[in-house]
């Protein structure tokens, strides 16, 4: 077992903002990546322009696009587990909100946050959720009903799909390459018999505003409880104890956390909660309708893209602040876990840099097993290629010899 | 501490001032002195009324008192609220404390089954409305005892609400008659304990332990029907009574199980309520009375005086006899309330709504629970009134001190006296004996069957009331021997022998002569010293009244 990097406490979508230092995106090294941009191989000690990996789950996702490991679990609250899985090529799964059990991870916002899981193909995701779903009596938000575990079917038959593309996600910030990749998808769908039909969540323009107000809300409610008294850090403050709470708090969490709770615990005023907090609850709950409005029209399957472009250098991502990245990250994410529907990238084709795009299947609650038949399928179609890192591995360049179509559990 | 001399008279609501004696109270500096109103102080002194020697109009200076009650109880279970860790009190620091109470991140609350029976069965007691659907809400704050940073309660929509508390006061010259009161219940709601902090002032520091951290409480508001510390107390008193019956809670408030905060305020009766004071952490059943009944002096005279009463918090102190402000009370607390996210709305059924084939584990039937009710202290006491014709307020003495009934029940066990004589001696003797050595009836030396015998021994006649008592003293004392033993050593036995006896009426009579004289004569006096000098030669061994009778008889004759 090991454990990997992120962004503080699950904050960002770049995975730069972690104690430990930023993640770098495997595929930076990747072959692919450096031919695009005609560079030597064991750059002259150069290693300024690496990418960022997305986030917060970053540090999973690097190592199981770098072959560190068969899967990895990272946390999914607003994207955090599908934006890095996009970035870095790998299939990311957000389960149904009360399907995998919270207990032990470490809370951000109770009622959105599910355990995500990262590896390199579809059954493998299917085979780490088998294992994790069902009800536990540690956590009272989980389903009551034990859940088997299953193996996926191998589609071969789509025309009795419906794919729902929802025209609100069509915004002008989308990079044309991965616009093109949507459609490009649609169309695949389509030419193999499957219904394909443009549907409308009315409320997306609302819902990161609405995310953030809930978001922060929580956060501010669950960082309380990191004082220094029984665990983690505690400042050498001694004079009273609020003082030792005030240095503890302020030394142990950086800018961003800080600024959630402080955002958070301004919503929760008596004289605001009514306006912002409800409010962005009730938005939460048009939002959550929408999306099963469309899936009682008939829709099985909604297809988006995953993220706004392919991933960034880390010179470029931190010119903006971690609050307005992350809103961009979280752009086609959040309001699926608004919703506690279940939701999936998978790697789809790189883009002219060599870099991977992912796009995101969205499915009806506790379906996850119809929204990976159908994520499996895609990935068969499209053959998304494998990393190719044996010019930095040197020695390792052996265990690449075999043409690995999939590296999976399974072998 | 010279107290100004407030006259009233409780329940009557009517708290009449006359006479105000201003200066010594000023004198021993008032704690309530510099957060009261500027206008206290010198000018107070100098607004010594004229009219200090005149009696008040009637109606004019007439105050009435408002207090209402918040009741924590900790509930009477294995486990704690949300957590699995043990409720025990008095266990080593910190040894009873999951990882979810010591708020680790990561863990998640699991609701108590036991703890819900609980309140539902206390709001079945309290005549309240179950909700069917509850809920759990955050409330935060800073403070070293509370880990998590905020506690789990119910503050949206908690599980009982709109019950009433029935209790009744004594009054009158032997307190022997009765009043029927109710308070109404605002509500009954689920909620977290906090630990205990030990502040250590010689090394500066506080000391934090956490096996209080999550135990369940039952937080019960009792609207402000009440008007004294009396009142209060007693109300309290019945609500302890109710839940040991129903083993809720054990409700002691030594051991912190039950803890009372009063709110407080006053108002001339006509006019709106007046501000209230809340007072915190009336741990002791002595000083609730005390303290409610000082805050309602205090803040009469702070109006008196043209102060103003301040919205605050306030802590009795009872060394002081007087209460203080609280001081990390100050400035309104804003607990940003949010539904806590981690445990589902809570759904209660009854035998109408509860689904076919449901687990019984996993739900909680309020019929099943009604039906399976204790008896309550009123219906204890209806019956003890019914079955032994003894008087209301003596079923009271019986149920509020802790193990009487028991001790009562057992004699009438174990004994053919009339249930009168036994609660006479019950309640009278053995209650006396054991306050004036503050004793509680599990430490009595003398048992259930020691006093059943006694009482048989006084019922067959084989000795006197007087020397009954006499055997009640020695039992006391020693413990260790039987009534019949102490008798028989003592040669208290009443005489048997009835010719033996008249002819010691005889013989006596023929000895006083004069005194016989008197009798005939018609002085009254003259029978007792008669009967006096008989039961001397008797040794105390014969009942006055039959040697009175004896005598009488021969003299008539």
């Amino acid at each position: 077992m090991g454990k990997t990097n992120l962004d503080e406490f699950a904050m960002g979508s770049g995975s730069t903002d972690g104690v430990f230092g930023p993640v770098k995106n495997p595929w930076s090294y990747s072959k692919q990546y450096r031919e695009k941009k005609k560079q030597k191989p064991h750059g002259e000690n150069e290693d300024t322009n690496w990418l960022i990996t997305g986030g917060s789950s970053g540090g999973s996702a690097a190592a199981v696009s770098a072959f560190t490991c068969f899967a990895a679990l990272g946390s999914d609250t607003g994207g955090s587990t599908r934006n890095p899985a996009a970035l870095c090529g790998v299939v990311g799964l957000k389960p149904t909100y009360g399907l995998v059990s919270r207990h032990g991870l470490i809370p951000l916002v109770n009622s959105m946050d599910v355990p995500g899981i990262l590896t390199r193909c579809v059954d493998d995701a299917a085979t780490v959720l088998g294992v994790l779903a069902g009800h536990d009596c540690k956590d009272s938000t989980t389903v009551q009903d034990p859940v088997k575990s299953f193996i996926l079917p191998s589609l071969t038959d789509v025309s009795k799909l419906c794919i729902g593309i929802p025209k609100e996600y069509l915004v002008p910030e989308l990079s044309s390459e991965v616009q093109s990749l949507w459609s490009k998808a649609a169309k695949l769908f389509e030419s193999e018999g499957a219904k394909v039909i443009e549907v409308s969540l009315p409320h997306t323009s609302y819902s990161i505003v609405c995310y953030h107000v809930l978001c922060t809300s929580e956060v501010a409610s669950n960082m309380a409880r990191f004082d220094g008294l029984e665990y983690g850090h505690r400042c050498d403050i001694n004079v009273s104890t609020e003082a030792m709470y005030a240095a503890t708090r302020r030394e142990g969490f950086n800018d961003v956390v800080r600024g959630r709770i402080l955002s958070g615990n301004f919503f929760l005023l008596k004289e605001n909660y009514e306006n912002y907090f409800i409010k962005a609850q009730k938005v939460r709950r048009l939002i959550a309708n929408d999306f099963v409005n469309v899936f009682n029209s008939g829709v099985d399957v909604l297809l988006t893209p995953t993220t706004l472009s392919e991933a960034v250098p880390y010179v470029e991502f931190i010119k903006e602040d971690n609050r307005t990245r992350s809103a961009q990250g979280d752009i086609f994410t959040q309001a699926v876990n608004m919703a506690g529907l279940p939701a999936v990238s998978v790697p789809m084709a790189l883009s002219n840099q060599g870099l991977p795009i992912g796009l995101q299947f969205i499915g009806r609650a506790f379906c996850d097993q119809q929204l990976l038949t159908v994520a499996k399928w895609f990935e068969k179609q499209v053959q998304f290629p494998i990393i190719q890192l044996q010019e930095i591995m040197g020695d390792c360049s052996s265990v690449f010899e075999n043409d690995l179509a999939s590296v999976s559990l399974k072998q | 501490m010279a107290a100004p001399v407030l006259r009233w008279s409780c329940p009557a609501r009517r708290w009449i001032l006359a006479n105000i004696d201003r200066g010594p109270r000023h004198g021993r500096g008032s704690p309530t002195g510099s957060r009261s109103s500027g206008k206290r102080g010198q000018s107070s002194v100098a607004q010594q009324p004229l009219a200090t020697a005149q009696k008040p109009r009637k109606g004019e200076h007439q105050w009435a008192a408002v207090v209402g009650l918040e009741i924590h109880a900790q509930i009477s279970s294995n486990s704690k609220l949300f957590s699995g860790s043990q409720v025990h009190f008095a266990a080593p620091p910190n040894s009873l404390v999951s990882f979810f109470d010591a708020s680790l991140p990561g863990t998640l609350p699991v609701l108590n089954r036991r703890c819900v029976e609980a309140a539902v069965m206390t709001g079945l007691a309290l005549n309240c409305h179950i909700n069917k659907k509850s809920l759990f809400d955050r409330k935060h704050y800073f403070y070293a005892d509370l880990p998590a940073g905020y506690q789990i309660t119910q503050q949206r929509l908690p599980i009982a609400v709109k019950g009433s508390l029935a209790y009744s006061v004594f009054v009158g010259k032997n307190r022997n008659q009765v009043i029927n009161k109710t308070v109404r219940i605002k509500q009954i709601q689920l909620e977290q304990d906090s630990g205990k902090s030990l502040h250590d002032d010689l090394r500066s520091q506080t000391l934090i332990d956490l096996n209080r951290a999550g135990v369940g409480l039952l937080e019960v508001v009792l609207e402000p029907d009440m008007s004294c510390g009396e009142e209060a107390a007693t109300a309290v008193r019945e609500l302890q009574l109710i839940l040991q019956a129903l083993g809720t809670s054990q409700a002691n408030m030594a051991e912190g199980q039950l803890r009372v905060d009063a709110n407080i305020s006053v108002h001339h009766p006509g006019e709106p309520l007046g501000v209230r004071t809340e007072v915190k952490n009336l741990n002791s059943a002595r000083f609730l009375a005390k303290a409610i009944d000082y805050e309602i002096q205090r803040q009469i005279e702070e109006l008196e005086n043209g102060g103003e009463i301040l919205n605050e918090t306030r802590s009795f102190d009872c060394k002081l006899g007087c209460t203080v402000p609280m001081r990390d009370k100050e400035g309104k607390q804003d607990y940003r309330f949010i539904p806590e996210p981690n445990l589902p709305p809570l759904l209660l059924y009854d035998s109408a709504s509860l689904p076919a084939g449901a687990d019984p584990q996993q739900v909680i039937n309020i019929d099943q629970l009604r039906e399976q009710l204790p008896e309550l202290p009123r219906v204890t006491r209806e019956k003890l009134v019914q079955q032994y014709g003894m008087l209301p307020e003596h079923s009271f003495t019986l149920l509020n001190e802790v193990g009487l009934l028991e001790f009562f029940q057992n004699v009438m066990k174990e004994t053919r006296a009339e249930p009168k004589r036994v609660t006479s001696w019950v309640l009278n003797t053995f209650l006396g004996f054991l306050k004036q050595q503050n004793l509680a009836v599990s430490e009595s030396p003398v048992t259930p069957s020691a006093l059943a015998e006694l009482l048989n021994l006084l019922d067959q006649k084989t000795i006197s009331s007087a020397a009954a008592k006499k055997v009640f003293e020695e039992l006391w004392r020693s413990g260790g021997k039987t009534p019949a033993q102490i008798v028989s050593e003592k040669r208290l036995e009443l005489m048997q022998d009835q010719e033996a006896l008249e002819e010691l009426c005889q013989a006596t009579m023929e000895k006083h002569p004069q005194v016989v004289m008197d009798l005939k004569k018609g002085n009254p006096r003259a029978i007792n010293k008669l009967i006096g000098l008989v039961r001397k030669a008797t040794l105390n061994r014969a009942d006055p009244t039959v040697i009175k009778e004896m005598l009488e008889r021969q003299l008539s004759s």
